[in-house]
């Protein structure tokens, strides 16, 4: 089992030098460049930034100082926020992307299962038809909607109560977490409501749930010992990557909540050609993708005995 | 030795009996057997049977005729172009036969002013400035409304206010349109985005520095207009028409948006391109992530191992870097509809989620009973793939399709808004949902309409798979 | 047991309603403490006021700093640092006060002047403003690496005396004294600090009315009065607390309505709601200028003239701003000078107005029939105009494409670019319209007439009028006032009658602001809004 999960850690180090390659390639393909700026400069100046950032030797070059600087750790300085080092940005704004985005899980993961089962066990009745509607609806709105329809419902509620019960936006403490994260979870909560009642509907009919029916379990036994958890494997699957992509990727969500997050600066990267900041971000997501994934898979042998069974064959 | 058929019963004896043509007689044919069994059908016919038994699965079928026609005869049925504009009609709620009062074009406007004594033209303290006495309406009409006042003495300038609801006090005045200098420079005509609605307009005298604390306002009814080279272009008039006519404007089912074109026009244009994004990149990635998760599922450890850290390093790029680049690969004009390398994006970079979720199906189903049975009966992996396993991920393939679809359609329209894919004025409903969140406080019907069309989509489709899923499901069959 | 657990749920929320305010965010106007909060849509990319160029950075700078010259009340250059000062053809001198100091106490000296005026020039500092030094003796030739740094034209006489001489006759100088790159930096602090200069609040020092206390970057900032301003009696406000940083103009009302900040924005959905809610609505000129650049490179179409003057007379900038625009504030453009420009004794335009052009599709038509025939073509081949991704853009673009197809029967594809990539595009020419803006740097009409000089990088479309550039060669070397805006007046005919570009809107726009709060400056050049006189009453 350790070896195996050294070499995937091994797997894992190689994907991420792959896709650091292809980003360096596909930034320096695209044009615009970070020294571009509203108001033009004059050759000089123009020369002197280049040399200064490094930017005026080849590529190739280039590329091995900052493959080399990567390794030992060192994303470089932001070319937007001057005298701002990548690794600060990342460290200082990735634990806020990471609670969002756990908290955001946590409530998609929860609503998911525990409203998947319910559609699941109440086939074609109401509760099912009301699930299904309103997750038709979360995912026919883009989330922006969402989010500044959350907001407006804060405000329209403080000023109920006349009393500050929600924070409109910012950062501070666990007041602040709870609409952005909500919003941000309803669309993998959507996904996995519907996820969830597929798989349990397979489950339910199947022939072990039969057979601890007919042992004479209750189902509320039955419900977490076996339908669930045969459920819940897909749930697990998309898990890892939904916990990346949400952790970086709540740009909208962080906009509209002042929350100082990672995901602007991984947008605004792009927008603004930042090489160094484009590379840290895509890296570090990167790695932080490919150790999700290699934790989920570690999951799923404890979740599905089966699996693990043959993995190791 | 032998036996002879008698009428009465002879004792039969087991060990000695011995059966001969003689002793059998054709039984009746009774048909209150059939009634046990039905027609023996094929897995297909089977299918469709129950499908068309299912009424959710009918609606669905409904719905997705009507986008059919929607998209196809939309065009003929409802003929309004989706690109004209119309300015004096911006983000206007459903109307039909507006009624319009053609007017002549409004440019410039210098009122003739009769000539003020000198003692207005002292200066005079903020404090001791008064409200205008007096406010006249010119004209009211949505081109442009103009209004003259009675000029206040020690006045050095004054400001219009104009306000969607009735003011209070100075502090509530609303807009503060323009300042106009002068004592004497006592009309204005505002054309800033007007509807056909009721306004306040107010009036205030300053000093040059500070503004006075008295104010007269007027509510002004602002009636819709259009002027009369406008009218005899959209052919809504002929040659008889003079102005102050009043003629009816051509109705808007479903409104207008942000620069006056009529929604229905732009939502059946736009059509086209969400509902090809929107089934055709989903189908595409869905197909090619299920083809190549099941073979990594299937085939295992090392050859799983390597397509899905293959898979993980597709996930992992950045989204909209790459998009530039496949711009760029592709050679799409500056300006140019780009909808193929938008769809090859699309798939390139949507197959990877597909791609894990089936392979996770399938290794948990391959150690299956019934696959070692087929395989211990000689079934070859393609066979197996096919005929078993797939038909086993069906669920998990259904629920991404459902969400492939809205979520190809809000990407299409990301992509449209930094420029790649469909360049204006090419409408999707996707760059429509965009355009109407900016609206959506104070005119929702921007964004409501093309939300409802995806939704509907959705429904459609999720309905349909739903069905399908329920119909194609082996397990199921037996319980009929 | 599913019932259960909803129970559960609920009670915990209703809970959370009866719980005291544990959110102790501070309210946007706090009296006794003299606070105010505000948020700010982006973070200042970098408090270096040798390198900074853009709003956000000038905007904090402004506060905790403060140059020879200063903004007072509304908004006349008042004295700064400097107490005294002389100023003719040749140069400027400047008696510094003896009690203005640095917020470690140590004052500020000529020398600190000096220092930063030669880092600016110096060309491996590489500071993208060095061309605001220009009227500086020697800097133009120092940025270009063929004099060095030293020779420039400034001196220390002594601590608290500096003389300045000019490369050519700067009858606005005295304005440039109050600009961001002109502000003193120590020249000990900035070589201890070496490449952490400006990263933190630690990296800085202060000599204006505040000092920058907090920040966490990405997320806040906060400003205290500074206690060794030379002026700190005239600074009411004891803290600017800025804790919301975001893009999202309709996230930054939603706190104002929510009592959480002073001041924001308006847009036209937000405007609605404001006037809903009865706020005080203001309006404001921010003094740019908005237009379309034409491409004059070889082989476009839109250099030739006839084929602009076309372009012209369809173009009626009152339908664009009134509706397409729709915000107020804005105002149309009649000329390349906005109407706050100062001239010589009154404003710019006052004294010289522009030309106004009337639409007129008719003779439209007729100059685009001429110019296909000049041109040799028989079909106008399809136009690409050259857009930036914010949403304001994109909408004009359409109405563009719109009338032009309308009225003249051109074809214009949309192309649209995220930020950079249309910044390169418009440096190496790929677009045939390019919409474009200019925020000014000084109040001389020159920040914006040299734009369209034949060696400015600025020039995107490489216009080239040997006539134009004359007179900017006149302006620039003149003393004399009234030369000078005779030489910018005759430009500015050229720009309308030569359609140099598509003069399009002045920007403005509308904000709300707290009752409580008074004194609020607003300005075209320099800090912006400033808060340096501001007061929050009862």
């Amino acid at each position: 089992m350790l070896l195996y999960s050294l070499k995937r850690l091994l797997y894992g180090l190689v994907t991420v030098w792959f896709i650091a390659t292809a980003t360096f390639i596909a930034m320096h393909s695209v044009p615009g460049d970070p020294l571009l700026n509203n108001k033009a400069v004059s050759e000089t100046i123009r020369k002197n930034l280049e040399k200064r950032y490094g930017l005026d030797k080849p590529l190739s070059q280039q590329y091995v100082i900052y493959i080399s600087s990567m390794l030992k750790g060192d994303f470089g300085v932001s070319f937007t926020q001057q005298n701002r080092r990548v690794n600060d940005i990342i460290r200082e704004h990735f634990p806020v992307s990471a609670v969002l985005g756990i908290l955001a899980i946590t409530f998609a993961t929860l609503g998911g299962i525990l409203w998947g089962a319910i559609t699941a066990l109440y086939r074609n009745k109401l509760p099912d038809i009301i699930i299904m509607f309103l997750v038709i609806l979360g995912i026919s709105v883009p989330s922006f909607v969402f989010a500044a329809l959350g907001q407006l419902s804060i405000i329209q509620m403080n000023d109920l109560f006349n009393r500050s019960i929600l924070p409109v936006a910012g950062w501070g403490d666990f007041t602040h977490m709870l609409m952005p994260a909500l919003v941000l979870g309803l669309g993998t909560m959507a996904f996995l409501v519907r996820l969830m009642r597929s798989s349990m509907l397979e489950v339910i009919n199947s022939d072990y749930v039969r057979t601890a029916k007919a042992k004479g379990l209750s189902s509320l036994k039955i419900f977490f010992s076996h339908q669930l958890r045969n459920a819940v494997l897909p749930v697990i699957t998309i898990l890892g990557p939904a916990i990346a992509a949400i952790t970086t990727g709540g740009f909208v969500v962080e906009q509209i909540f002042a929350i100082p997050g990672l995901g602007r600066y991984f947008v605004q990267a792009v927008q603004q050609s930042d090489y160094t900041v484009i590379m840290g971000t895509t890296v570090f997501y990167g790695a932080f993708l490919v150790f999700m994934v290699i934790l989920v898979d570690i999951v799923y042998g404890f979740v599905d005995p089966r699996i693990r069974i043959h993995a190791e064959s | 030795m032998k036996m002879t058929p008698t009428s009465n019963a002879q004792e039969v004896r087991a060990d000695t009996f011995i059966p001969s043509a003689n002793d059998f007689q054709p039984a009746h044919r009774e048909s209150h057997h059939d009634a046990l069994h039905r027609p023996s059908l094929s897995y297909w016919q089977d299918a469709w049977i129950r499908l068309k038994a299912n009424s959710r699965a009918v609606v669905s079928l409904y719905l997705v005729a009507f986008l059919m026609v929607f998209t196809l005869f939309g065009p003929y049925i409802w003929q309004v172009n989706p690109s004209s504009q119309d300015l004096d009609q911006i983000s206007q709620p459903p109307s039909f036969n507006k009624q319009a009062v053609l007017v002549n074009g409004s440019g410039f406007w210098e009122p003739d002013l009769e000539e003020l004594p000198e003692h207005y033209f002292q200066e005079l303290d903020v404090e001791d400035l008064l409200a205008t006495s007096e406010i006249i309406i010119d004209q009211a009409f949505t081109k442009s409304v103009r209004l003259r006042w009675q000029a206040v003495e020690g006045a050095y300038a004054y400001v219009i206010y104009r306000n969607d609801y009735k003011p209070e006090s100075s502090e509530d005045l609303g807009l503060p349109l323009a300042e106009v200098e002068g004592a004497d420079l006592t009309y204005y005509q505002d054309r800033l985005n007007l509807e056909s609605k009721t306004y306040y307009y107010s009036i205030v005298a300053t000093d040059g520095v500070d503004e006075s604390e008295a104010f007269r306002a007027i509510p002004v009814n602002v009636e819709q207009a259009i002027t009369l080279d406008e009218a005899k272009e959209r052919g809504l008039v002929d040659d008889t028409a003079i102005i102050g006519d009043s003629i009816s404007l051509k109705s808007h089912p479903l409104g207008t948006d942000y620069l006056g074109r009529d929604m229905l026009a732009r939502l059946i244009s736009g059509a086209r391109t969400s509902l090809f994004i929107g089934t055709v990149a989903p189908a595409l990635y869905i197909l090619l992530g299920v083809i190549y998760g099941s073979l990594a599922g299937y085939l295992g450890a090392r050859v799983d191992n390597w397509m899905m850290r293959f898979a993980d390093f597709v996930v992992a790029l950045p989204f909209l870097l790459f998009m530039i680049l496949f711009r760029i690969a592709f050679g799409v004009e500056s300006g140019e509809s780009g909808i193929f390398p938008m769809l090859i994006a699309m798939i390139v970079l949507g197959w990877p989620g597909m791609a894990r979720l089936v392979r996770g199906q399938i290794l948990q189903i391959r150690n299956e009973a019934y696959v070692q049975a087929a395989r211990l009966l000689g079934a070859n992996s393609s066979y197996l793939i096919i005929r078993h396993m797939i038909p086993n991920v069906m669920g998990v393939i259904l629920v991404s399709i459902t969400f492939a679809i809205p979520s190809a359609i809000f990407t299409e329209a990301f992509l449209s808004f930094i420029g790649m894919g469909v360049s204006p004025p090419t409408a999707s409903w996707g760059s429509m949902c965009n355009e109407g969140i900016k609206t959506m406080l104070s005119h929702p019907h921007e964004l409501f309409f093309p939300a409802l069309l995806i939704s509907i989509t959705v429904l459609a489709f999720n309905l349909l798979g739903d069905g399908l899923r329920d119909a194609l499901d082996s397990r199921l069959r037996a319980r009929d | 047991m599913r019932i259960r657990k909803f129970l559960r749920i609920t009670s915990c929320f209703i809970c959370l309603l009866a719980l005291p305010n544990i959110n102790l965010m501070a309210q946007a106007v706090d009296f006794e403490k003299q606070k105010v909060t505000i948020a700010l849509a982006d973070e200042p990319p970098s408090l270096n006021s040798i390198k900074s160029t853009d709003q956000i950075s000038f905007f904090i700078l402004g506060h905790t700093n403060e140059g020879l010259l200063n903004y007072g009340k509304r908004n006349k250059l008042a004295a700064g640092v400097a107490e005294k000062w002389e100023v003719n053809d040749k140069g400027a001198k400047f008696w510094l006060r003896k009690n203005a100091k640095w917020s470690d106490g140590k004052p500020v000296t000529a020398h600190d002047f000096v220092f930063a005026w030669r880092t600016v020039v110096n060309p491996t500092t590489a500071s993208e403003y060095a061309f605001i030094m220009y009227p500086v003796k020697n800097a133009e030739a120092i940025t270009n690496g063929k004099k060095s740094p030293d020779t420039l034209g400034v001196k220390a006489i002594d601590d608290y005396t500096l003389e300045v001489t000019f490369e050519r006759p700067c009858g606005y100088f005295l304005g440039l004294m109050a600009f961001g790159t002109y502000y003193p930096v120590r020249e000990d602090f900035y070589k201890a600090q070496g490449e952490r200069y400006a990263a933190d609040k630690e990296n800085l020092l202060f000599n204006g009315p505040f000092k920058l206390t907090h920040w966490v970057h990405g997320a806040a900032l906060k400003l205290e009065k500074n206690e060794h301003y030379w002026n700190k009696g005239a600074v009411h406000l004891n803290e600017v607390d800025m804790p919301y940083i975001t893009s999202d103009a309709l996230a930054r009302f939603n706190l104002f309505k929510d009592g959480k900040i002073a001041t924001t924005g308006l847009d036209g959905e937000t405007l609605k709601n404001a006037l809903q809610n009865k706020y005080k609505i203001r309006k404001f000129s921010d003094g740019a200028i908005f237009y379309q650049e034409f491409n004059y490179r070889e082989g476009r179409v839109t250099a030739n003239i006839h084929f602009r003057k076309a372009l012209q007379l369809v173009f009626d900038p009152n339908e664009l701003v009134d509706k397409v625009v729709a915000v107020p504030g804005n105002i149309p453009a009649r000329s390349l000078i906005p109407l706050w420009v100062k001239g010589v004794e009154d404003k710019f335009r006052k004294e010289y107005p522009a030309k106004e052009i009337s639409v007129d599709i008719k003779k439209a038509k007729e100059h685009l029939a001429i110019a296909k025939k000049e041109l040799g073509l028989t079909e106008f081949p399809p136009l690409v105009l050259l857009v930036g991704d914010s949403p304001t853009a994109s909408k004009q673009a359409e109405y563009l494409q719109n009338l032009y197809k309308k009225n003249l029967g051109l074809d214009v594809k949309i192309d649209k670019q995220i930020f950079k990539q249309r910044l390169a595009k418009m440096s190496v020419g790929d677009f045939d319209m390019v919409s474009a803006g200019w925020g000014p740097d000084f109040n001389d009409p020159m920040t914006f007439a040299d734009l369209f000089a034949s060696w400015n990088e600025n020039n995107n479309g490489r216009y080239n009028n040997p006539e134009y550039d004359k007179l900017i060669r006149i302006a620039q070397n003149s003393a004399d006032p009234k030369i000078r805006m005779d030489a910018f007046s005759k430009m500015q005919d050229i720009i309308i009658d030569d359609v140099a570009i598509l003069l399009q809107y002045e920007a403005g726009s509308v904000y709300v602001q707290s009752r409580k709060l008074k004194g609020v400056s607003r300005r075209v050049i320099g800090a912006d809004p400033s808060y340096v006189n501001a007061r929050v009453v009862e």
